[in-house]
């Protein structure tokens, strides 16, 4: 995982099913140790990963390295 | 322009046209031709498949569904075209396939999958109502184990080519649909059509397909999920999917009014019976295998479309189910007018058995394949 050293947090969420992805990044989220840095692999975990973190008013970074697709998730 | 396109897909507004076109195009297919208040009901379509291809004998309900194939290969085309087709597969594929079988052996109990809950209600059909309490049950059951760790395990990366074969085999049965073979025993089969009773309602083919085609291709770019809207909400208070699926049943409860195929009631109701407790209980062992799987019948089409071989098997998993609920005589059928006086359709002890069996197998599924919660 890229960035690895910068994030308090960090969820591999690759290959999981609906909805583990957001569930997991979830518990990070209540754990409170920002930024989260979670890597899924497709565009539906991002979404709904980004749709939740946004309601709650996290700033969300996407950043795409080949197949893996990596949330920054920050206050 | 792609990214606009994928934008607007993913937003609120984009998710209820998706549900608006949905709830619009199954009671118009019901009026070229579809049976009464199923529009387009992946499980009862994926039994007439079944039957089709001869895996049940079943004469009522028999006939390659386009929609069901268009689900996948409109799927297909739009993550071909926005660079999300991904070949991949290898969580706990039997497991899947097992809770397909189940899902469908309860949805074959209550008469059909979530979609048409939806669609039974849109058209008037009070237990349409308790499908969909029992739907919500058996996703409150799922959860459970959701927050306790439930998990099949990753799926990985495939070849390319392997992604393509549950979408090859929907294209076999569209060759198959048009070709209709004839080769089979006094000159019927190994393709076969029902002369009565549902699986002989159906729109023409063309316009099966396209709707087909169509629904298939939003669904994958919105993600659309009757089990997913659900759940969204009891876990993370996510509306997002719910008023996707609340624009469906808004939208086809509106087209049928329009075209006169609003029919409140509760015990006469088209392809449908009205004994509560089975209904409930259908309903809920087919929400928790879907919700296990993390998907309604009709996503794990649109899965199943983009590459995603486990989706596959779980659909695979339930036109087997379809095949044994009815040659077991698992399937639930219509209440009867015996001289005038309404019958419920009453479960037979095979069919008690089977929807417990499966809420078992499931909560065993459900309990035994999990990582450790902190």
């Amino acid at each position: 995982m890229a960035n690895n050293t910068k994030a308090a947090k960090a969820i591999d969420a690759r290959g999981l099913s609906c909805p583990q992805p957001v569930f997991l990044t979830l518990k990070a989220i209540e754990e409170g140790n920002f930024p989260i840095q979670v890597t899924v692999d497709n565009a539906t975990a991002k979404a709904n990963i980004r749709r939740m973190a946004q309601g709650k008013k996290f700033n969300v970074n996407i950043e795409e390295q080949g197949e893996d697709i990596i949330l920054t998730i920050s206050k | 322009m792609k990214d606009k396109i994928t934008d607007f897909f993913s937003s609120r507004v984009g998710i209820v046209v998706t549900g608006a076109l949905i709830g619009i195009l199954g009671p118009l297919l019901q009026k070229f031709g579809n049976p009464k208040n199923m529009g387009v009901c992946v499980a009862c379509f994926e039994r007439d498949i079944a039957g089709a291809l001869g895996l049940h004998r079943a004469p009522v309900v028999q006939y390659i569904r386009p929609e069901i194939i268009g689900f996948v290969l409109g799927s297909l085309i739009a993550a071909l075209l926005f660079n999300e087709f991904k070949a991949r597969g290898g969580s706990a594929p039997i497991v899947r396939f097992i809770l397909g079988f189940f899902a469908m052996t309860g949805a074959l109990v209550f008469l059909g999958c979530p979609w048409r809950a939806w669609f039974r209600l849109a058209g008037g059909d009070l237990n349409g109502l308790v499908g969909l309490i029992g739907l919500a049950i058996g996703i409150l059951i799922g959860i459970f184990f959701l927050k306790n760790g439930y998990n099949l395990g990753r799926s990985h990366t495939c070849k390319k080519a392997a992604g393509w074969a549950f979408p090859g085999i929907m294209i076999a049965l569209l060759v198959l649909a048009i070709m209709q073979p004839r080769f089979g025993a006094d000159g019927t089969g190994p393709i076969f059509n029902s002369e009565s009773g549902p699986g002989s309602m159906h729109a023409p083919l063309i316009i099966s397909l396209c709707a087909g085609l169509i629904i298939g291709f939003i669904a994958q770019r919105t993600r659309f999920c009757t089990v997913g809207a659900i759940r969204d909400v009891v876990m993370f208070k996510d509306t997002h999917l719910v008023s996707g699926v609340l624009a469906l049943g808004v939208f086809a409860f509106l087209t049928n009014l329009v075209l006169g195929q609003f029919n409140p009631g509760y015990s006469n109701m088209p392809i449908a019976h009205s004994n509560l407790l089975w209904n409930l209980l259908g309903m809920i062992l087919s929400g928790l295998a879907y919700t296990l799987a993390g998907g309604c019948a009709g996503r794990q089409l649109f899965l199943g479309g983009e590459g995603d071989m486990d989706a596959g098997i779980f659909v695979l998993g339930m036109i087997t189910g379809a095949a044994f609920s009815h040659n077991f005589g698992l399937a639930g059928a219509a209440n009867s007018v015996v001289d005038g006086v309404t019958k419920v359709w009453q479960p037979n002890t095979q069919t008690m058995a089977a929807v417990i069996l499966g809420l078992i197998v499931c909560i065993i599924i459900g309990l035994t394949n999990r990582d450790k919660i902190d």
